[in-house]
């Protein structure tokens, strides 16, 4: 995908070398760097140079008293600071207060509306223990109101819905009187899809939310738009005045450029991210994390939590005490692999560490990757497995002849398994060898 | 003028320019400003006109390639007269769409030797693929061929539904195992029944996928053999539906579902609802796979066989410059 912005931002002012701070001459190439950076992630392209213009502002009133950060980090660490900021900060809630709250649903054809639909009944439902009625008024769409249906039907939420009548406005307000008399606290109307250029059926949205006043209106906008985000956003908005905006399809590799947009143009707060298909994929939205996604500086804390969810404390305790005393074998080995191959596609994983999405750039790593070290490793016995230092010449031919690789694969096997090893002992001693802006590094590491 | 009528009836043209008007006058309404009270093509034309590419999503790699041939013709010439630019820009845009050298499709009819002719229709969420198969059905089912529908799209609620929905409304055959049943099957299925039923035309519908998930993509490719093994040269097309509104993803998804099931066609969505048409420079410009289909409309025949020279003279045409 893209460049680091940090490496990028790097690279703009090496172009200067020795110099150590930032100057309105060498500040130039990074400006553009980071424009370029922002369009390439589908930021507008008005924005991204507005957006230019602060850190830039920015940039040249602060003082670089830190000997040892680089005007390129120094630089993101602004870029980074101000796109948060303008992110939203912290996170806003959503409101359902009222008897009942009305949530209206709205947004461009295929953005995932009925889905999310689907995904605020069973949030609302499990996480806040409230009793939803979900509307179908996308009179439109073939089928629309079966996926409502079924949707609901899986998360055993009520369904409102009226194939006779083609008037979404009557709809909407007979399914808030059916929610008063049913004791349901909360109504979520899903509407048609419909373009921001159609007249007509912007008058529609407009017509259901004065019909029915919800409490929240929130628009649903796909994560990958492009530039077209903000004129969408700012049309929707002027109708409807919504109250929050849901961004969708996260689980995609976009960087979301559009989510800065619409938060740009239209200062509402993005409330909700879908970051899957299964109905239980609904997130909240943190502001710094997707300023981190936009700039492609990874996304290491989302990382984190995937590895966390996989993991299981006791077997990390166990693996740590290992590691300490130089202990690790095949056994964790697999383990660990194994871990590693559940949390999901391997170079989507990599790409989150910082750094790491430029180096794997043009590197075609396939989850196959894996199968010949895991061979190699069934193909040991179990004591083997246990005891790495028990593999001798005859051991190790057989191993290969089990695992179809030949010695000299086998054998530059256990010497990467060995330095790893290595590594991981030392790392869990505070050395962290061979990364940067670490006291130890250079020392840890390369010692030999 | 007489050359376009050849290709395009007034009506399809009207359907295309109605389309292309929100591209079209932002992006001469962006250019016309960059030119106001100058003479010659100087840096901040050019930096204007590259801020109006890349507001139109024609890429950044894209118009980088379009600015940089416009520098050097103005260095080959000395002075470029800020008339000439429209006659410029139009000629590079041509040359773009031309230089890949991606076959010109006329209209809807068939070049196939193959019946039944099956098509797979592949795409992310959402960008349009079941809309897409209907409105295609519909234009086959005009020239009075056999056409089934296969409902592959197995996972998303009332998928199956929907295009039946479609079947129904266009009046052609449709095949269905029901929902959370094997796609591949499903595909299989179809087009042995294509084969033996002696149908012109099967096309397949899959779920929508994000093109980074593994898991998903390997499915797609299992769709696609399990279709090969009735019919060796089966599919004989695979159509990957893209919505013009998505930004530089849209360049991700081609690469990967082309990895994935060798795309022969892309079919561009919702391209009346955008500004930003210029996704079709950069997809024309990165890929080597033609762009086939482009919807300009929600009706049935809005769906249109996307023809370059009609495309270039559509967005053109009338737009002045100074």
């Amino acid at each position: 995908m893209f460049d680091n912005l940090s490496d990028r931002l790097d690279g703009a002012f090496k172009s200067l070398t020795g110099q150590r701070t930032i100057t309105e001459i060498n500040i130039a190439s990074a400006v553009k760097e980071i424009r370029r950076a922002l369009v390439a992630a589908d930021v507008n392209y008005k924005i991204a140079k507005d957006f230019t213009d602060r850190v830039k502002e920015k940039a040249l009133g602060t003082e670089n008293v830190l000997k040892s950060v680089s005007p390129g980090q120094l630089m993101t660490k602004i870029v980074q600071d101000e796109l948060t900021a303008l992110m939203g900060g912290q996170s806003v809630g959503i409101n359902v207060k009222g008897k009942p709250g009305v949530v209206l649903i709205a947004g461009l054809q295929g953005s995932g509306k009925t889905t999310f639909t689907g995904k605020l009944a069973k949030y609302l439902k499990e996480k806040k223990s409230m009793k939803p009625l979900v509307v179908a008024c996308d009179v439109y769409r073939p089928a629309a109101i079966n996926q409502l249906t079924v949707l609901a039907e899986q998360i055993g939420v009520a369904i409102y819905k009226d194939e006779e009548l083609k008037d979404p406005v009557t709809i909407a307000q007979n399914a808030i009187a059916h929610a008063k008399a049913n004791s349901h606290d909360v109504v979520i109307v899903d509407t048609a899809g419909r373009l921001a250029v159609d007249e007509e059926m912007m008058n529609e949205i407009e017509a259901i939310k004065n019909g029915i006043n919800p409490t929240e209106a929130l628009f649903v906008v796909d994560s990958m738009t492009g530039q077209d985000a903000v004129n969408t956003a700012k049309a929707f908005n002027e109708r409807i005045n919504y109250d929050g905006v849901v961004l969708t399809k996260l689980d995609g590799d976009t960087r979301g450029g559009a989510a800065l947009s619409i938060r740009f143009t239209v200062g509402k707060p993005i409330k909700f991210i879908s970051t899957g298909e299964k109905l239980e994929q609904l997130d909240i939205f943190y502001p710094d994390r997707m300023a981190s996604r936009i700039l492609g500086m990874g996304d290491v804390i989302s990382l984190v939590e995937r590895a966390q969810q996989q993991f299981d404390e006791k077997e990390a305790k166990e693996l740590e005490r290992k590691i300490k005393k130089n202990k690790f074998d095949f056994n964790d080995f697999l383990k660990q692999l194994d871990q590693i191959k559940r949390m999901g596609n391997i170079k989507q994983l990599v790409g989150m560490i910082p750094g790491m999405s430029k180096a794997i750039k043009d590197i075609d790593i396939d989850d196959d990757a894996f199968n010949k070290v895991e061979a190699i490793v069934q193909s040991m016995t179990l004591e083997e497995r246990g005891n790495p230092g028990l593999l001798d010449a005859s051991r190790k031919r057989r191993i290969a002849y089990g695992s179809g690789n030949t010695i000299a694969e086998v054998n530059q096997f256990l010497k990467q398994f060995d330095q790893m090893r290595k590594m991981m002992h030392m790392m869990s001693k505070g050395n962290m060898p061979g990364m940067p802006g670490m006291p130890n590094a250079r020392r840890g590491g390369r010692r030999r | 003028m007489s050359f376009f009528d050849k290709y395009f009836k007034r009506e399809k043209k009207q359907d295309l320019d109605k389309g292309l008007e929100k591209t079209k006058t932002n992006f001469f309404g962006q250019i016309q400003r960059a030119v106001a009270g100058k003479n010659s093509v100087d840096d901040e034309v050019l930096d204007e006109l590259e801020q109006a590419l890349i507001s139109s999503d024609v890429g950044l790699d894209t118009t980088v390639k379009i600015i940089e041939r416009l520098e050097a013709r103005v260095a080959k010439d000395k002075y470029v007269n800020t008339n000439e630019l429209h006659s410029i820009m139009r000629s590079i845009i041509v040359e773009l769409l031309t230089e890949n050298k991606t076959p010109e499709y006329d209209g809807f009819e068939l070049v196939t030797e193959h019946k039944p002719h099956i098509i797979l229709v592949v795409g992310v969420n959402g960008v349009g693929k079941t809309t897409t198969i209907g409105k295609l059905a519909h234009q086959y089912q005009l020239q009075g061929k056999k056409v089934i529908l296969g409902a592959g799209d197995t996972f998303r609620a009332a998928a199956v539904d929907q295009l039946k929905i479609w079947s129904e409304r266009v009046g052609c055959d449709f095949y269905s195992k029901g929902m959370n049943t094997d796609p591949a099957a499903v595909a299989y299925e179809t087009a042995e029944k294509a084969v033996k039923e002696e149908y012109d035309i099967a096309i397949i519908d899959t779920a929508g996928r994000l093109h980074n998930k593994l898991g998903l993509m390997r499915e797609l490719e299992k769709i696609k053999r399990s279709i090969g093994k009735n019919e060796e040269t089966a599919p004989h097309e695979v159509i990957l539906v893209l919505d013009a509104s998505t930004g530089q993803n849209a360049i991700e998804q081609c690469k990967a579902f082309l990895e994935a099931t060798q795309v022969t066609g892309l079919a561009l969505t919702k391209l009346d609802g955008t500004a930003k048409g210029g996704v079709v420079l950069g997809i024309s410009d990165q890929f080597k796979i033609p762009i086939k289909f482009i919807g300009v409309g929600e009706e049935i025949d809005k769906l249109q066989v996307f023809n370059k020279t009609a495309f270039v003279e559509s967005l053109f045409q009338g737009s002045t410059l100074v």
